[in-house]
């Protein structure tokens, strides 16, 4: 029973639930093949590519801040990458260059505009998400008079960024986003910078007050969504031969939606990379897994509306479970002083907000 | 520096914003294991006096001393580097994150070498409760507890502990009991003595009499951003000094008032 209740207050209960919860719905009541779906590539391909955004997304998250303009992100990285190296012939490193410069660059305005303006950040990269989309758009019809690009990558590229593995259909981003998990987990959780973002998240003025170098990290953040993005895209246009202006739109809400399923507190400070990882895994299964159960694909958004709000729903009773008590045996040993309980917990905090 | 040389002290300090002035020839001065007591109602400037102690704002006029030299504090990075520390109602901690790593926040120990230092969970927490039952708090056992579960006296009282490990010489608190109900207060009134006996210099914000009280030395009234009366321990009562806080009037006056008033309702 302790260890159940040690694993259910931390940030990543809510989307091992999540996931357990979906699946056991799919093959119970849906009669998906577990077999089947365990083998197929569909969704673990998707969520290699909204999973390696929602881990820098999810961090910024914790950080208090949030970044839509992602979604612009990943077609723009995606025809950089076409119009430099398929339009203009020129080297594929040059093409990736650009794309992770593209990402670099709106990162930065993103966050140079976050620790400048008392601008919301929601709103800034709104405007820097439609701004780019613009930017894309009518650079892409200006420099090649279409909205496709064609790009045809060199074989090392496409080994490194754009290919099924081993022959069969599970793409390489699988690995890359595996492999910058396992970087960002020990960011987050192991490096005394993951302690700042958290104490961002909790009130960035005390943080500040610290020593904290907050306006340093809020940027640093920015930069990695955005580059994670136009990453994702690059790796996109090299696999597939080409990028069109339009695509990725959906993958706000999708990036968006994992990570507030994987444990991340909306208003910040609270989150696991574990628990981002995991809401990846469970939306695409959700998303890409549906194909293989009796329900029309048609319903899934309905599943994932259900999910989120069960997850959001389960976040918050677990934070306060973690919030009212310790994981830890010794208070147990040691009952409670006469002089009351550990109870003034959330009023506490709700008044202070 | 004799052993009476106030730590902090404020010499004819003047501070206004453009054309409006809101602190006028303030002069104070807080020695080691002392505590002073600001006391004063809303909008009497107690706000902008911290921001000045704490070197958020600069003084127009009039000069501050540290240790008996001139400072000049540009920023509030100054303030702490000198040992300056300020802990608000429930400033500088974070309801969802550990006790241990609440108390580190900005200052991590971390253990290995190179990209591959991490943080030492184990050292963080294990300084945390020490420092926080040292302080009189025995019931954080600990360090992996979110603070959020504390109460409000104990989080204030980690946020002291923290000022104090970290070298405080100078700790300004800014109504740390105004939130809180009558127990709690009692607990963090027993921290302010702790951290006195510890030889620390002691700033303490209220405008409750009672908790300045308890633990003061020396007391100063701010009205209209003025220094309104400064006397020691003993030498007014509570009925004087709460009548100094309400501007001169006397409370009881203020009271009959009131009454007067809602009888005149009543008719």
């Amino acid at each position: 029973m302790d260890l159940i209740s040690g694993l259910l207050r931390r940030p990543a209960a809510a989307s091992v639930l999540s996931l357990i919860g979906v699946l056991a719905f799919y093959v119970l009541f849906a009669g998906a093949d577990i077999g089947k779906l365990a083998g197929a590539a569909s969704w673990v391909n998707y969520a290699a590519r909204i999973g390696i955004v929602a881990l820098p997304v999810g961090l910024l998250m914790i950080s208090g801040e949030i970044d839509i303009s992602i979604g612009a992100m990943i077609p723009a990285g995606a025809m950089t990458t076409a119009i430099i190296s398929g339009y203009y012939e020129m080297p594929i490193v040059f093409g990736m260059i650009g794309a992770i410069a593209i990402g670099l660059i709106v990162g930065t305005i993103n966050g140079i505009l976050a620790v400048r303006t008392n601008v919301p950040t929601l709103i800034i990269t709104l405007a820097t998400l439609v701004g780019m989309q613009g930017v894309v758009l009518a650079g892409s019809k200006l420099l090649t008079g279409t909205a496709s690009v064609p790009l045809t990558a060199p074989e090392w590229a496409k080994t490194l960024f754009g290919d099924l593995m081993f022959g069969g259909s599970h793409q390489v981003l699988i690995l890359w986003w595996a492999g910058l998990a396992v970087v960002f987990w020990f960011f987050l959780h192991q490096s005394r910078f993951g302690n700042w973002i958290y104490a961002m998240g909790g009130d960035k003025e005390s943080a500040r007050n610290a020593g904290i170098p907050v306006d340093r990290m809020t940027i640093l953040l920015f930069i990695l969504t955005a580059t994670a993005a136009s990453f994702v895209g690059m790796c996109n246009a090299i696999q597939f031969n080409s990028a069109q202006v339009s695509g990725g739109m959906n993958d706000i809400f999708n990036i968006i939606v994992s990570v507030v399923v994987g444990g991340v507190l909306l208003t910040g400070g609270f989150g696991s990379v574990t628990g981002v990882f995991v809401g990846a895994l469970t939306f695409a299964i959700v998303n890409k897994g549906i194909d293989f159960t009796a329900i029309d694909r048609n319903w899934s958004n309905l599943i994932i509306g259900i999910m989120l709000l069960a997850a959001v729903a389960m976040n918050e009773s677990f934070r306060n479970l973690a919030m009212r008590a310790a994981p830890s045996k010794r208070r147990k040993a040691k009952p409670e002083g006469p002089d009351g309980s550990i109870v003034v917990s959330s009023d506490s905090i709700t008044s202070k907000k | 520096m004799s052993e009476n040389t106030p730590v902090l002290e404020m010499r004819h300090v003047d501070k206004s914003f453009g054309p409006i002035d809101v602190l006028h020839g303030i002069s104070l001065k807080v020695r080691k294991g002392e505590v002073l007591c600001l006391l004063g109602d809303n909008g009497a400037g107690k706000s902008t006096l911290i921001k000045t102690l704490s070197g958020v704002h600069q003084p127009t006029r009039g000069e501050m001393l540290m240790d008996g030299t001139p400072v000049n504090f540009a920023r509030p990075k100054d303030a702490q580097e000198m040992g300056i520390a300020t802990v608000h109602q429930f400033g500088g901690t974070y309801p969802l994150m550990s006790i241990g790593r609440n108390f580190f926040a900005g200052h991590e120990p971390t253990k290995g070498f190179g990209p591959f230092k991490v943080f030492d969970r184990q050292r963080a927490n294990r300084i945390a409760v020490d420092e926080v039952q040292k302080m009189g708090i025995t019931r954080i056992t600990d360090g992996d507890r979110l603070v959020g579960g504390l109460s409000g006296g104990e989080r204030q009282s980690l946020a002291i502990a923290r000022a104090v490990y970290f070298g405080a010489r100078v700790l300004i608190l800014d109504e740390p009991t105004a939130a809180l109900g009558v127990k709690q207060a009692a607990h963090v009134l027993r921290i302010v003595n702790e951290a006195k006996r510890r030889g620390l210099a002691v700033i303490f914000i209220t405008h409750q009499v009672m908790h300045a009280m308890a633990v003061g030395d020396h007391f100063a009234v701010l009205i209209r951003g003025a220094i309104a009366a400064d006397f020691r321990k003993g030498e007014k009562s509570r009925e004087e000094i709460a009548d100094l806080m309400a501007g001169g009037e006397s409370m009881a006056d203020l009271e009959a008032n009131i009454d007067g008033q809602l009888e005149a309702q009543d008719a």
